[in-house]
């Protein structure tokens, strides 16, 4: 399991990096739907033409790639500092991977059927 | 002092001793009281942190509802475009500002900036860490917090845009 | 020239887990002058109303850390906290927290103790022998006022474990090592007559390491010495994730020629 074999000060650069690079591509994701009215920009055909922009796409996937990895280690540490012992460590070091793929799995299959849309 | 905790028989002290521990769990992370503006913005930013996690599973699911064409879309936007749809959000924005400016205030003090040094420690010992200077940096989160759920406020319930 | 007395109501914490006691609070009324201590008012229900009272202390003047117990919610010296100060009729006296409990006011530090003692709290330098067997063998390391000063507040801990009580992570993770022993890791590092600068950073960067530490400055707010652990953490951690360097140089020897 490569993140059993990380450092923590490594995860924890990761955490702060992610956190940084997910600040400013959410920043530009709230600012789009500031482009237009608030509720327009909430109409289906409106939502769906922002997923034919390439680079709107490439933005939601980071977002995605960056807030499930932030978001995941941040509940990882806040859950093994409750309990301390291998079982519990694996077993939520495991959860938190699989939850981390599967947002980002999840996310990312919305956002290519978007895309076709 | 060889006393072991958690109920093992200790020989040194020649009998049972038994130990609870004093430890305080979850209730030493939940009462953000007693020790200062770091204890709230720690406490602060677990809430916040945990909450924007919850809210982002949700987000990721909601706005799934597209692929399921405009009907799917539509029934989505009628469950969360309502009055507690918007104040939730409200709650989003102020939480995820508030962790925002507060963890760029935390990867700056956590890698030793604006800290201050290590000195000699005189009477009162106020300890330089504990500084105003990144302290602010916590009232400046809550201010713009408060700020960005105003405007978020006045796009959602009125006429800004 | 009389000195005006005032009585306050005293609550301690009363057990004995030996003797499967269930724990309660007992109340002794005392009177207390202009400068009277939680430790003076401990010492005088001891003395006058129960004999029983278990309670540990020694110097009286917040040099010794052994009177450290939790006074109306913070943990505090009762030797160095004035009753005056706490501005409330009612003072009420618990152990330590998150240290194991023997009786009364009284805890165990032998877990605070052998967290301190895994970061290898003493001068590591392979130039000098830990034992010295020849009296020719002794040498003085050059170290200025300056080098000093790097660490000379960090070298004021007296132990009392106020921080680590204090401490949200050690009051749920019983691997970490607290601010004591992460702070007393830095002030080893700070110090330019040790070299074991990388094995104290292997020992202290683990899942259940300096990375718990967020910053809650709760270790700093009740240290009664002006230590500052938080500082030493926080600096600490810059130099694991590398964003500041720790440029000291070794500190030569002064050989008995010299």
């Amino acid at each position: 399991m490569p993140l059993l074999k990380l450092r923590e000060s490594q995860i924890m650069k990761i955490h702060y990096l992610t956190g940084i690079c997910a600040v400013f591509f959410v920043a530009i994701h709230i600012l789009f739907r500031l482009i237009m009215p608030f509720g327009q920009s909430l109409e289906f055909h409106n939502v769906v033409a922002n997923y034919h922009n390439m680079y709107y796409v490439i933005l939601l996937e980071l977002i995605l790639v960056f807030i499930s990895i932030h978001g995941f280690n941040g509940l990882r540490i806040i859950l093994i500092e409750l309990k301390q012992n291998q079982w519990w460590e694996s077993t939520i070091t495991i959860l938190v991977l699989a939850a981390m793929i599967g947002v980002v799995a999840y996310g990312t299959r919305t956002i290519i059927i978007g895309s076709q849309l | 002092m060889g006393i072991k905790s958690n109920s093992e028989n200790n020989p040194s002290t020649g009998g049972d001793i038994k130990l609870k521990s004093g430890r305080e769990g979850l209730m030493g992370w939940l009462n953000p009281t007693r020790y200062g503006w770091e204890r709230v913005s720690y406490w602060l930013q677990r809430l916040t942190g945990v909450g924007l996690l919850i809210y982002f599973i949700g987000h990721i699911y909601e706005t799934s509802s597209l692929v399921n064409g405009i009907n799917a879309w539509n029934s989505m936007l009628e469950l969360t475009q309502t009055t507690g749809g918007h104040i939730f959000l409200l709650l989003v924005i102020g939480a995820s500002t508030f962790h925002t400016v507060n963890g760029l205030r935390l990867i700056f003090t956590e890698s030793g900036i604006g800290i201050g040094r290590p000195g000699r420690p005189d009477y009162p010992y106020d300890a330089t860490s504990l500084n105003y200077k990144q302290k602010s940096g916590i009232w400046v989160a809550m201010l713009l917090a408060a700020i960005a759920m105003l405007y978020g406020g006045m796009v959602m319930f009125g006429d800004v845009s | 020239m009389s000195e005006e007395t005032n009585k306050i109501k005293l609550k301690v914490y009363r057990t004995n887990y030996n003797k499967k006691e269930s724990p309660h609070y007992d109340e002794f009324e005392v009177s207390v002058k202009r400068w009277t201590t939680v430790l003076d008012a401990l010492l005088d229900a001891k003395s006058y109303s129960d004999s029983s009272l278990g309670i540990r202390y020694s110097c009286r003047m917040a040099s010794c850390g052994s009177c450290g117990m939790k006074i109306n919610g913070k943990p505090r010296l009762a030797c160095y906290t004035k009753i005056s100060e706490l501005n409330d009729q009612t003072i009420v006296c618990d152990p330590l927290p998150s240290f194991p409990r023997i009786r009364d006011l009284v805890t165990d530090f032998t877990e605070f103790f052998s967290h301190h003692k895994k970061i290898e709290p003493y001068i590591h330098n392979e130039k000098v022998p830990i034992e010295v067997v020849n009296k020719d063998d002794l040498v003085e390391f050059k170290q200025t006022p300056e080098d000093v000063d790097k660490y000379l507040q960090f070298s004021y801990c007296i132990k009392c474990g106020l921080c680590y009580s204090a401490c949200p992570t050690v009051a749920t993770d019983t691997k970490f090592p607290g601010p004591q022993a992460l702070s007393q890791a830095y002030r080893y590092m700070a110090d330019n007559r040790d070299s074991g600068e990388s094995t104290r950073l292997d020992i202290i960067d683990d899942r259940h390491g300096i990375w718990r530490c967020h910053f809650a400055g709760s270790c700093s707010n009740v240290c009664p010495k002006g230590v500052d652990p938080a500082l030493g953490i926080q600096l600490l951690k810059g130099h694991l994730i590398g964003i500041t360097k720790n440029d000291k140089k070794i500190a030569t020897l002064r050989s008995k020629e010299e």
